[in-house]
């Protein structure tokens, strides 16, 4: 599950030793996060991104714990049980503003983390599981964050969660009945409300749980890097610890200056006014909208506005679900044999001409109001967000001609790989 | 890092280690006070972060805020006990007939458990307003005898049918497993009549 020359744990002491037979916990982590585990030498500030996202995980679950101790998840007083937090708790704002702008935060960083995977191909084999198990995170992670973003029971959290529901009704015949039986009721209520807060506190188990095969599935091929070429060589790779545990801790030190500068100074920037409204079953907020993270996918939804052989309600809940399930089939639709952006010219003139301002006109679109020029502008990305997997990525990978790779790892960095480095060496070629 | 650091005589070259960074004169690595800083600074903050974690287990403002009780002592008749709350915990506030004060006073200290006089247990000026938590000081039950017709143990106070600690007028510990009299919490008499808890 290595590189032959990944250095062996070797116990210290008797303790460690005694402790290395019985259960090898200190092998693992050293293999894992260590000394033992050797990376491509190349990686840049990308590659940060999955440790971040450990860490908003970690740092989710936490401050999550501490609300679950002071909230209470009855319609009746779950909106006070929040204020409650945020005046009488000790230090219940902080944890409160941190969860809330943590679960934002993640998504940066996850956003981020599959831009990465996207533009350097890194769910071509032999990563594959390694990318569905990331879709299936991702999915994870927004049924958690739907159903966190009702607990406060606010405007929004209330909408939100009939909206949401209101998808399922759009399946013909047992829709209705399926949201009914989703919501526990004929509106979002006490039932409701219950049962998202008893998911809401298993899900992140779930996602944690993913979270060790995806890294699992990792660490068999290892990381890929920039170039997307292959290790080769030890003088291809550097220990993870020392070299990646300090580009991880100098990065995660940049992410909680930021984190805290909105935590403490922006708290409420990314959130909406309306969810401090106590919930109302009899009016709806004027303008409703998801969180951010949300926002490409509900302008999908919202992209389809009249009937075609099946209603445009049932489009609108195929084409957002779609849109992420395509993710899938991702390794399998694109075709090029080289991974890394940086070698496909073709490629890359479509993923940032055309695939990221389409993303871009969705994000937007999902924010704004229901009304033209939006709609229209919704309709365009939507086709053109379809077509760049569906159409443009296999034809592209099948047909361009990658520009010359480099021989290897080594040879990138240090524009000669003329003493490759093989078998046992301690010390990276030079 | 402590034998690179030794002064090289014969070999006049500067330690190298495998990553390339040399030792300065005085033998500190640039290196090695980076790390060192980073370090102490990131265990800094990960026990600052933990502040917080727990004080928010403590209790709350809306807790804190019902922490006082005030009590109107006028229509409690010698002999008789009313029960009250302070901190979510019973307090029983009891009038004293003078045969009960006497009872009190005729102790001898030296046979009592937790010696303490009845002066100790009530305020100056009001000897016959004897305000003690309602809790056991064994394990926390209600003891009896507050309320009207309930049993107040061998000694005429209180007493606790959980595991029969008997207590006397004075409230204090007679006979049983309890440790300690009653707890007199803190409280003071704002009027003749009124007495404010906590
Ligand atoms: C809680 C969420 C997640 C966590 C904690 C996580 C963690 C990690 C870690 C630690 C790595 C190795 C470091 C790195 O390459 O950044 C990694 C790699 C990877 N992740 Fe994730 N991940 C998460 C979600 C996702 C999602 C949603 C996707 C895609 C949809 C994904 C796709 C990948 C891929 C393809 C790699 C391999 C990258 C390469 O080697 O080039 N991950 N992940």
């Amino acid at each position: 599950m290595s590189f032959p020359w990944a250095k062996q744990y070797q116990p210290a002491n008797g303790f460690t030793k005694w402790i290395d037979e019985k259960l090898p916990l200190p092998r693992l982590v050293y293999n894992a996060v260590g000394a033992g585990y050797p990376v491509p030498r190349n990686l840049n500030y990308m590659w940060n991104f999955g440790v971040l996202a450990g860490f908003c995980l970690m740092m989710q679950i936490v401050t999550g714990v501490v609300l679950a101790m002071h909230y209470a998840a009855n319609a009746q007083v779950a909106f006070a049980s929040v204020e409650h937090i945020m005046r009488d708790v000790n230090w219940g704002w902080l944890m409160r503003y941190a969860h809330a702008n943590g679960a934002s935060f993640f998504f940066v960083v996850i956003y981020l983390h599959i831009f990465r995977g996207l533009f350097y191909s890194s769910y071509k084999a032999p990563r594959e599981m390694i990318w569905i198990l990331g879709v299936v995170i991702f999915l994870l992670m927004m049924a958690t964050a739907f159903m966190g973003y009702v607990l406060p029971w606010g405007q929004m959290s209330f909408w939100g969660a009939k909206v949401i529901t209101g998808l399922f009704s759009a399946i013909p015949l047992v829709g209705e009945p399926i949201q009914v039986w989703l919501l526990g009721g004929y509106a979002p209520d006490n039932a409701a409300l219950n049962r998202f807060y008893s998911l809401h506190f298993l899900l992140p188990f779930v996602i944690a749980g993913t979270v060790i095969l995806h890294i699992w599935a990792l660490h068999i091929p290892g990381s890929s890097n920039p170039t997307g070429v292959e290790v080769k060589s030890e003088s291809d790779t550097v220990p993870f610890h020392p070299y990646y545990t300090v580009k991880d801790g100098f990065g995660l030190g940049i992410f909680l200056l930021v984190f805290f500068t909105f935590v403490f100074f922006l708290p409420n920037f990314l959130g909406h006014p309306d969810n401090y409204i106590p919930a109302n079953p009899l009016s709806t907020p004027a303008h409703i909208v998801p969180e951010w993270y949300f926002w490409p996918f509900y302008a999908i939804l919202r992209a389809f506005t009249t009937d075609f052989i099946i209603s445009a309600k049932l489009w609108g809940v195929i084409a957002m679900f779609a849109s992420i399930l395509i993710w899938f089939l991702l390794p399998w639709l694109d075709r090029s044999p080289v991974r890394s952006g940086h070698y496909r010219p073709l490629f890359r003139k479509f993923f940032w001409f055309g695939f990221m301002p389409a993303l871009l006109v969705l994000f937007i679109c999902g924010g704004a109001p229901a009304e033209q020029p939006y709609i229209m502008l919704s309709q365009l990305a939507t086709a053109y967000y379809f077509l760049h997997f569906l159409v443009i990525l296999p034809i592209v990978s099948a047909m361009e001609t990658p520009e010359e790779l480099p021989y290897s790892i080594t040879q990138a960095v240090l524009h000669s790989d003329k003493k490759p480095v093989l078998g046992e060496n301690t010390s990276p070629a030079v | 890092m402590a034998e690179m650091a030794e002064p090289a005589a014969e070999i006049p070259v500067k330690p190298v280690d495998a990553t390339g960074s040399a030792a300065g004169d005085d033998g500190v690595r640039r290196r090695d006070f980076l790390n060192i800083a980073a370090v102490s600074a990131a265990g800094v903050g990960g026990i600052a972060v933990l502040y917080p974690l727990i004080s928010q287990m403590a209790p709350s403002a809306d807790v804190l805020a019902e922490s006082t009780t005030e009590v109107d002592t006028s229509a409690i008749e010698p002999g008789q006990a009313i029960k009250a709350v302070f901190r979510k915990q019973p307090l029983f506030v009891r009038r004293l007939t003078p045969a009960e004060v006497q009872e009190a006073q005729a102790v001898p200290l030296g046979s009592l458990r937790d010696p303490a006089t009845l002066e100790d247990m009530t305020k100056p000026g009001h000897l016959d307003m004897l305000v003690t938590m309602g809790v056991c000081t064994h394990l926390g039950c209600v003891p009896l005898g507050a309320g009207e017709g309930e049993n107040r143990g061998e000694f005429g106070g209180y007493f606790c049918p959980c595991h029969g600690s008997h207590y006397d007028t004075a409230a204090r510990i007679r006979k049983g497993p309890a440790p300690t009299n009653l707890v007199v919490p803190e409280y003071e008499f704002t009027t003749d009549t009124t007495i404010v808890v906590g």
